[in-house]
């Protein structure tokens, strides 16, 4: 999917995540800001980076700003990020490139 | 064939904010029957969509432990309600809680729209439950025929602040605005033969005012209630509770009643009570309520 | 040189600090040593004032001097204004490689970490340490090794000469003006100088400070005048709203609520429950309900606590009040009605931190215990706790008396949420050890409840107790399987500080953390 323009999901409170997406210069580039970053950087970045993946997300410049979030939760922040930079909201791909 | 989940246990159902991550990870620890994810009035607007991400991979990906997960959709007034049954239905929600429900055509629409999400998600015909708030005059006065309108209905579910505004007056703590709802929803859905659940209580300051509110609504027959607050589902379980008493002279009736039945006798005593083949089913709700709350070692 | 919780000391943090390993919790008993004592000036002529003008007066006539050890208490909790004042004293002198031995540091001290950046303090020796220090240290800011003690532990090392105090400087809600002083009355009112005890008695120079003089005699003291040098009074010595708040409202978090309940019905199902049994709690939430319920079901079955012991909080006092505690013997009031209880109640007493928790006198309190309820940051599948180390690595917290009372109670029992948003308290290895799980008999979730196996007592005898037990390795599975296992944190090779085992023992060390590098 193209990021059209620049969208943002989610909250700074605890257990949340906050997601930015923004169109991009070639590729990824993913930045990561999050309270329990010592401890679970590497697993953060995978779930957000293979989330992207599934969505066929090529090009954006992507910020999270974790405060503890489950892989759930991050997933669904970012998923819904990258719809709102398509002004999707119906019809969505339940199962198929969301799961 | 009747859903096996339609006459589960339901005291307690507790609404959760689906937009709120820390909320919906773990809610089964407080161990309440039901829980309701909101998409509804808990949701900001502006936030609809989020909502239904987060509730997707929650259903997906949590693990309830048992509790039923009902999801409360937004009206059949808005433009969301359409996408959160998709939703749902693709996440495996137990039940869709129909909000502002006010006639058996509310119900069938939903009911359209899960069917075909059922077969478009691939998942059984008929699998998702659907329960409907009346939150109006006009759906608490069709409330027989909102229990009468689909197999899929679990039962109907009071609103009170939507209705007592519909009423024109206001949720007063004295319950004689909600009389006539209650009343009128219990009788209506013990006729239609599904459950029915009280409105919330929201005032967490004054837990003796609610513990009298669960005690009134049980025994008006009421099969629960809906919850905003963890700390109302304990009360809530100790008030449905049966008592030993009520559980010992249960199971009396229910092996009187066995026994007698096969000697052909149809009227008889028990504790010095008349007792005929009407009580048999009450008492084996008794039991039952009595084994999921904990307190029944018999072996009925 | 791994000790005896699987923790590797490295040799050279023996050879610097001339410690041995963590032996076990009781490894030391019996042990015979000589205490030290101080250098001190005789006060023979009654002509002379011990009141000074102010704080450069005091560290002028104490001969303060580059490379000295001074100390404080903490009684005054967040509300604290005496180390900063000093510091900055002493730091305006241009004194350097000072060592503060305090019986705890917190977030009111972030103004100090400046003096710790110019190398005005080169050594940190206390419980713990809150806010800004916390991550200086950790961020390897401080020259000399910090060391983190339990309150038992901090007497042990100043009675055993270990450490050696030049200066203490003891903040007093009153005073008069030969150094009587007394923990209540006045405007920085903190109910007992319990931590502060030892200092008076160890230190070479003891220098009161106090924002109340009153007439002589302020008696009975908690500290007396024999061990006072001098006397200073300032404005304020805290921020009272700080140093004592309100009883807090009891919790209406249920998780908590349940964690508390499952705490009393845990206790009231062992074997020392009974008349007069002793009794000891945080000031946490879960902790807090939990003495609530207990209280409640002492006084349905008549049964009464012979003994109230530690950090003390308003439903505590209530409960002594209420005939339903004999006696309270305090080193800490946490609350406004704590404060009010030891002032007006016969049974509520102050003790010393030696009386409460020094493993190297001749018994203290905290072996008296039945029961501790304590919290941890994380608990690891050998019942290890750690109090001190944040899951990032950063120091962030106090022993306080958690190796102390733990090791004393004939039951432990560890309250923790099974998580703190992602981070899991139950894990396979804690950040770092400071109460060793040989001493930690229960922890209770609120997912489930593991007794240490350890104790095949306590689980024989909660068999048909209705209490959701489980395995500590299955609460750490539930754990994980909502987080995901946590990857170890990314320490630097440089150790920062040690956490010292109460008998001084090296219980495990604390390394720099280094900025966290995806991989």
């Amino acid at each position: 999917m193209e990021i059209k323009k620049a969208a943002m999901a989610g909250t700074l409170e605890s257990s949340d995540a906050q997601v930015t997406v923004e169109p991009g210069s070639g590729s990824i580039d993913l930045t990561i800001e999050s309270s329990v970053i010592h401890q679970f950087g590497r697993q953060i970045r995978a779930t957000v980076l293979e989330t992207l993946d599934r969505l066929e997300v090529r090009d954006a410049k992507v910020t999270v700003v974790d405060k503890g979030a489950l892989d759930c939760t991050l997933k669904a922040r970012v998923e819904c990020a990258v719809y709102r930079s398509n002004d999707i909201t119906e019809n969505l791909p339940w199962g198929g490139v969301i799961r | 064939m009747m859903h096996p989940n339609k006459k589960r246990l339901r005291r307690s159902m507790m609404f959760l904010n689906c937009q709120k991550p820390g909320l919906i990870k773990d809610p089964y620890i407080y161990k309440p029957d039901s829980i309701m994810l909101d998409l509804e009035d808990a949701v900001a607007e502006n936030q609809k969509d989020a909502a239904r991400y987060s509730l997707y991979h929650a259903l997906q990906e949590i693990d309830y432990r048992g509790v039923e997960r009902v999801v409360r959709i937004n009206g059949l007034d808005t433009p969301h309600w359409k996408e959160d049954i998709r939703v749902c239905v693709a996440g495996g929600a137990d039940t869709i809680r129909i909000a502002k429900t006010e006639s058996a055509q509310d119900v069938h629409t939903v009911e359209e729209h899960v069917l075909a999400a059922e077969r478009e998600f691939g998942r059984p015909e008929g699998s998702t439950l659907l329960m409907a708030a009346l939150e109006s005059c006009k759906g608490v006065l069709n409330a027989l025929e909102v229990c009468q309108s689909s197999e899929r209905l679990i039962g109907i579910a009071l609103s009170g602040g939507d209705y007592t505004k519909d009423l024109q007056t206001t949720i007063t703590g004295t319950g004689v605005e909600l009389q006539g709802a209650r009343q009128h929803m219990i009788i209506a859905a013990r006729a239609a033969g599904v459950q029915c659940w009280d409105t919330v209580f929201t005032n967490l300051d004054a837990m003796d005012v609610f513990e009298e509110e669960v005690k009134m609504i049980k025994m008006m027959g009421f099969d629960g209630k809906s919850l905003v607050n963890p700390r109302q589902i304990d009360i809530v379980h100790k008030v449905f509770t049966p008592s030993q008493k009520e559980i010992i002279f249960a199971e009396k009736v229910v092996r009187e009643i066995d026994e007698k039945k096969a000697q052909g006798i149809g009227v008889f005593t028990v504790d010095g009570k008349m007792i005929d083949i009407a009580f048999y089913d009450g008492a084996k709700r008794t039991i039952a309520l009595a084994k999921a709350s904990g307190v029944y070692e018999g072996d009925l | 040189m791994i000790n005896a919780v699987g923790r590797e000391i490295p040799q050279e943090i023996l050879d610097a600090t001339g410690k041995k390993v963590y032996e076990g919790a009781y490894a030391y008993d019996n042990y015979e040593y000589t205490k030290a004592a101080p250098t001190v000036h005789a006060v023979c002529d009654p002509k002379r004032s011990k009141l000074v003008e102010n704080i450069h007066e005091a560290l002028v006539k104490c001969g303060i001097r580059d490379g000295m050890t001074l100390s404080f208490h903490h009684h005054f909790r967040e509300g604290d204004y005496v180390v900063n004042m000093v510091m900055e004293e002493i730091h305006n002198m241009g004194i350097k490689d000072i060592t503060i031995c305090a019986s705890s540091l917190g977030k009111a001290h972030d103004p100090i970490v400046p003096y710790i950046e110019d190398g005005t303090i080169v050594g940190i020796q206390s419980s713990g340490v809150r806010g800004k220090i916390g991550e200086a240290i950790s961020t390897g800011k401080l020259r000399d090794l910090a060391i983190m003690r339990s309150h038992g532990g901090r007497v042990r090392a100043i009675e055993s000469g270990e450490v050696h105090i030049d200066i203490a400087f003891i903040g007093a809600p009153t005073c008069d003006e030969y150094g009587n002083m007394r923990a209540v009355g006045g405007k920085s009112d903190c109910g007992v100088l319990s931590y502060a005890m030892v200092d008076a008695e160890y230190a070479d120079k003891v220098v009161a400070i106090t924002d109340c003089l009153v007439p002589f005699p302020n008696i009975p003291a908690s500290i007396s005048m024999v061990h006072v040098d001098y006397v200073c009074v300032v404005d304020e010595i805290g921020n009272p709203a700080k140093i004592a708040t309100g009883a807090a409202k009891p919790t209406t978090d249920v998780r908590k609520l349940m964690m508390a309940e499952y705490c009393t019905q845990f206790v009231i199902h062992t074997p020392y429950f009974k008349e007069g049994f002793s009794y000891q709690t945080g000031a946490g939430g879960a902790s807090i309900a939990s003495a609530i319920s207990l209280g409640k079901i002492m006084e349905e079955r008549g049964i009464h606590m012979g003994l109230g012991l530690g950090g003390i909080t308003t439903p505590l006092s209530d409960l002594l009040a209420k005939g339903l505690i004999r006696k309270i013997v305090d080193t800490q009031d946490f609350d406004l009605g704590a404060i009010e209880s030891i002032k007006n109640n016969p049974n509520h007493i102050e003790i010393s931190a030696s009386e409460y928790a020094n493993p190297f006198n001749k018994g203290a309190y905290v072996n008296k215990l039945d029961f501790v309820i304590l919290a941890s940051l994380e608990v690891d599948v050998n019942f290890n706790c750690n109090v001190v180390v944040g899951s990032d690595g950063v120091i962030t917290g106090a022993q306080g008396g958690h190796p102390d009372t733990a090791a004393g109670a004939k039951c432990t029992i560890v309250i923790a949420p099974l998580l703190q948003g992602r981070i899991p308290a139950i894990c396979t290895n804690v950040t770092t050890v400071t109460t060793p799980g040989e001493t930690v008999d229960v922890v209770i979730t609120d997912y489930g409840i593991a007794i240490n196996p350890r104790r095949q007592d306590l689980i024989e005898c909660m068999k048909g107790v209705n209490l959701p037990f489980c395995t500590i390795e299955e609460l750490r599975d539930k754990a994980y399987a909502m987080t995901g296992e946590p990857d170890p944190v990314q320490f630097g090779d440089r150790i920062v500080g040690i956490i010292e085992g109460r008998d001084g023992t090296i219980m495990d060390v604390v390394r720099e953390i280094k900025p966290y590098e995806f991989k």
